[in-house]
């Protein structure tokens, strides 16, 4: 649908980045529309995991057979912003912008052994980030470490006049400290995230990063958020209805694709809407209209906002509790191979990937994904934290602690290795000035 | 939300439902069993505020613009673009809710509304369906009976919402070359629709209701309200019911496009359904279009079946919180607030307060008031004449109302465009009042006064010789000459008189003339 086109204006986040002297490399690669969990479905093709070429990777899992094998071994991003995450993966550049409404930065940044963070609902403002559901959206910053995200977080937040859902209050740019006391710290486990399907591998991880914080002293305790499982449901009502309304604007008249269809303003946005969206997009705007029907809004998107409600309700309980951050898993397993992926269709795979990373877009809060360590497989393995409504210098400060005692392994890539490798050992943060 | 349904809504008042006039059929002559009828109408009047931006846009509002010259990247629906409150529409709408005697809700809510239209670019229109800003007032009328401005009486119609949303673009259909032209400088225009109780029973009634609603409008500034460039279009909600019955199936009247069409239209479509139901016909919930030439509603085709709204709540908006004195936070910035109490206070004279302030301090009757607020800037120009002439307001308000405005009607022009200033007016008045000149005399002179040469009354007067002749000896004169032709009985005085003001062209002072006449008469 917006293939060519080019938009008349820069968002604020990207104006914000070129004000502070960013240099714009370029556009990355994602899921049409941000919708899905693979960065698969876009029109330029898949999204390829830089870690399928890399040492690790190729160590622990052996070719088939053939060396044309070597193509179709090759892993998803996990999305939907699996092209950023791939980009700042990869060493292409230091910092790359998403978005995520229901884990879009995070579940790649995981993949991809970065780190993802999505700001609190209200920090950053949405001014030029096409919408997929106006509620729930960020947009989501990926990084190589905690302390760079603080950089761009820094420049990015704060009260945008052309957003109004930005909050008033002047934000304030943070360093982060080196040294932090993680005994005065709650730890919150939700057993509710112990989801089916959880690799045991990544089980294993958390349970580890849980015994970390213990052994420094941390307090880590054991919280129930009750209506997690109810918010993938939740979440397929409320997103296909703001797409549904979102994606009505596309209609080839004002910018865009525009159909061939003469006869009628009727058939030419028919057939428009048919060429320029894939059938991911045109499905979730079918379904989003029949929940809006007049018959179906009280049971469907009105119920919705309710289990909405309990679903962020579950969060202000805990956090009331005295606890500070919660640590869960970023995703139920590392990054798949594609073929693997592809057999599943766009929705169950969404259904899937989302449940961890969803309820955190549910509540709005902030959420970080912290590349912990390498999975038998040589692939990264994300574990996730969740903070308080715009808390997030405490949230970036745990981030970081944990950061420091995790010491993930750089990205061992061959073509990359050709370089001056003294170099890329020294250049792991932006933040040497 | 106005419901749409053929049974009377609940516990809905049936009051005095008693129309001005009876509705009668074109011809004057009352169909078979019209008294037994009771027409129902409902107005839903869409307003556009006068604001220098749009209501979520920053681009400008403006009338005739060339085309597609006012849209800003949010009125394109470019991806990405979100809506951002203009404070003055806020104001505004609180304004007008206040003129009608509203509750203004303290939390409203922005709602989205989905139909696919080319005008409409974004495929919605943000609205405020759920929580509107202003519910419950009312607004009180006017009718004269029977044509005479002698009696007046006051009808009120109950205000069920005022609501913000955004006015659409327009779309030009070329049949001929089978396109249609789009332009979206209209597109975002902040609008208060305006939606009444069914309290109205004819078109005369409506006429008046909106009449006043637009006077109310202009007062407060919150809108031109000017039919004619589409700042207030009206549509009518129209059925007729058997009194004791529940209400009938209503159809709804669109493309009106001026006070006196909408009056047409109404009394046409009831008049039309009267007849149908009489002939054992039904009535079709149905959109209707007024056609002004024909004089007559007719079906619209555009609406195949029921549209389904899809409505959702506006979740780039948060709910509009408005505050008055009590509820105003200590510490918030009054740029980012508005206060209901501040905008009440400062709310002007309404025009039924300017009519009653009017009719007490200048003794003028209540219908003159009406005429003079009728027209921009009339009652200002009364009021200037009044302060520079020694003549009485009962008498000023004579050659305002019946010379002034009926030269300015005769020639279209506004009382802006008046060639004769009001203290050119003032200064004729006093001429007249200190007895230099008679009033037909003054007659003349005003004519005089048209023609905008810009001589003053006095010259004119001097050059056209109209001066009052007061002096006796000369009177005797001419009336000796007068009677030479025409001697005869009492009753002929007074034809004398007017023959002698003939001759002098009106110089001669009328008392002083009959006094030499009767004394001539009885010798």
């Amino acid at each position: 649908m917006l293939k060519g086109y080019i938009s008349p204006y820069n968002a604020t986040v990207v104006q914000k980045l070129l004000d502070q002297g960013a240099v714009l490399l370029g556009k990355t690669n994602l899921d049409e529309f941000a919708m899905g969990s693979g960065s698969t479905d876009g029109i330029f093709g898949p999204v390829r995991n830089p870690w399928s070429y890399s040492r690790q990777y190729k160590e622990k899992t052996p070719p088939k057979s053939s060396s044309e094998n070597e193509e179709s071994d090759w892993v998803i991003t996990g999305g939907s912003s699996g092209g950023s995450a791939a980009a700042v993966s990869s060493f292409t550049c230091f910092v790359a912008l998403g978005s995520d409404t229901g884990g879009s930065t995070r579940n790649p940044a995981a993949h991809c052994g970065v780190v993802g963070l999505k700001p609190t609902y209200g920090l950053i403002s949405r001014h030029g980030l096409i919408p997929l559901v106006n509620s729930m959206d960020v947009p989501g910053i990926l990084t190589r470490c905690v302390d760079d995200a603080a950089v761009v977080l820094g420049s990015l937040a704060g009260h945008d006049p052309k957003d109004a859902t930005t909050i008033q209050d002047t934000f304030k740019p943070f360093e982060l400290p080196n040294l932090i006391d993680v005994r005065k710290l709650c730890i919150g486990i939700p057993k509710e995230y112990h989801a089916p399907g959880l690799s045991s591998e990544i089980l294993a991880l958390w349970s580890k990063a849980a015994d970390l914080f213990k052994d420094a002293g941390a307090k880590v305790i054991e919280v129930s958020l009750p209506h997690t499982r109810y918010s993938i449901v939740c979440y397929h009502v409320l997103c296909t209805a703001e797409v549904a309304s979102n994606m009505a604007r596309f209609d080839g008249l004002e910018y865009g694709h525009r159909a061939d269809m003469n006869k009628s303003t009727e058939s030419m946005y028919a057939a428009t809407r048919r060429e320029g969206f894939n059938d991911v997009v045109r499905g979730r705007i079918l379904s989003g209209n029949y929940f809006l029907l007049k018959q179906n809004y009280e049971n469907y998107f009105i119920k919705a906002q309710k289990v909405r409600r309990l679903i962020a309700n579950d969060f202000v309980k805990v956090f009331g509790s005295g606890v500070d951050i919660l640590l869960t898993p970023t995703t139920l397993s590392d990054a798949v191979p594609y073929m693997e992926f592809i057999k599943e269709d766009n929705r169950t795979r969404s259904a899937q990937d989302d449940i961890l990373t969803q309820a955190a877009n549910m509540a709005g809060l902030p959420a970080i994904s912290i590349p912990t360590a390498l999975s038998k497989r040589g692939l990264p393995v994300g574990l996730q934290f969740i903070g308080h409504s715009f808390q997030e210098k405490q949230l970036l400060t745990v981030a970081k602690w944990f950061e420091k005692q995790v010491k993930f392994p750089m990205i061992q890539l061959e073509e990359v290795k050709r370089h001056d490798c003294s170099v890329f050992q020294h250049q792991k943060s932006v933040s040497f000035l | 939300f106005c419901t749409r349904g053929s049974s009377a809504p609940e516990g809905a008042k049936q009051g005095s439902r008693a129309c001005a006039r009876p509705a009668t059929g074109h011809r004057g002559t009352a169909p078979r069993g019209l008294a037994s009828w009771v027409p129902v109408v409902g107005l839903e009047i869409h307003v556009q505020i006068s604001s220098n931006s749009k209501l979520f846009s920053g681009s400008q509002v403006q009338f005739a613009a060339p085309p597609n010259s006012l849209v800003s990247f949010f009125d394109a629906s470019l991806p990405g673009t979100l809506p951002v409150l203009n404070r003055r529409c806020v104001e505004a709408a609180v304004m007008t809710g206040l003129a009608l005697n509203c509750s203004i809700n303290k939390k409203s809510l922005f709602d989205r509304k989905h139909y696919f239209y080319a005008d409409l670019p974004a495929g919605y229109q943000i609205t405020q369906q759920r929580v509107p800003i202003a519910v419950n007032g009312s607004l009180s009328y006017s009718l004269c009976i029977d044509n005479k401005m002698s009696q007046m009486v006051t009808k009120t119609v109950r205000i069920k919402q005022i609501q913000l949303e955004q006015d659409s673009g327009k779309s030009l259909h070329d049949d001929a070359r089978s396109q249609t032209l789009v332009d979206l400088n209209r597109a975002g225009v902040g609008l208060m629709e305006v939606v009444t109780e069914p309290d109205m029973c004819c078109g005369e009634e409506a006429a008046a209701a909106v009449r006043e609603l637009q006077l109310i409008l202009q007062t407060l500034g919150s809108s031109q309200a000017i039919m004619a460039e589409g700042q207030l279009r009206v549509d009518a909600n129209v059925s007729v019911h058997h009194p004791g019955e529940p209400y009938g199936v209503r159809t709804e009247v669109k493309n009106i496009n001026s006070v006196r069409f909408l009056a047409k239209a109404v009394d046409y479509e009831i008049q039309r359904q009267i007849e149908e139901l009489e002939n054992g016909g039904t009535i079709l919930n149905e959109t209707r279009s007024f056609d002004s030439k024909l004089g007559c509603t007719i079906p619209m085709r555009d609406k195949e079946g029921k549209q389904d709204y899809r409505f959702m709540p506006e979740p780039n908006l948060p709910p509009l919180i408005l505050y008055d004195a009590k509820s105003l936070p200590v510490n918030m910035n009054h740029q980012q607030v508005v206060n209901i109490d501040w905008i009440r206070e400062r709310l002007p004279d309404l025009p039924s307060v300017k009519r009653a302030k009017l009719v007490e301090l200048y003794g003028i009757l209540p219908e003159h008031s009406f005429t003079l607020l009728n027209e921009d800037g009339l009652a200002e120009y009364f009021e200037n004449v009044i302060k520079q002439t020694q003549m009485k307001p009962k008498k000023v308000i004579g050659w305002i109302l019946n010379d002034l405005l009926s030269y300015l009607k005769q020639h279209a022009l506004t009382v802006k465009d008046s060639p004769v200033s009001s203290f050119l007016l003032a200064d004729l008045l006093n001429l007249l009042e200190r007895r230099e000149i008679s009033s037909s005399a003054a007659k003349q002179v005003l004519e005089e006064l048209w023609k905008g040469e810009g001589k003053t009354p006095l010259k004119i007067v001097k050059e056209k010789k109209l001066e009052l002749i007061q002096d006796q000896k000369e009177l005797e004169q001419i009336c000796q000459s007068v009677m030479a032709i025409k001697v005869g009985n009492q009753k002929v005085l007074n034809k004398l008189i007017g023959l002698v003001q003939r001759a002098t062209r009106g110089r001669s002072n009328p008392v002083l003339v009959k006094q030499i006449l009767e004394k001539k008469l009885s010798e």
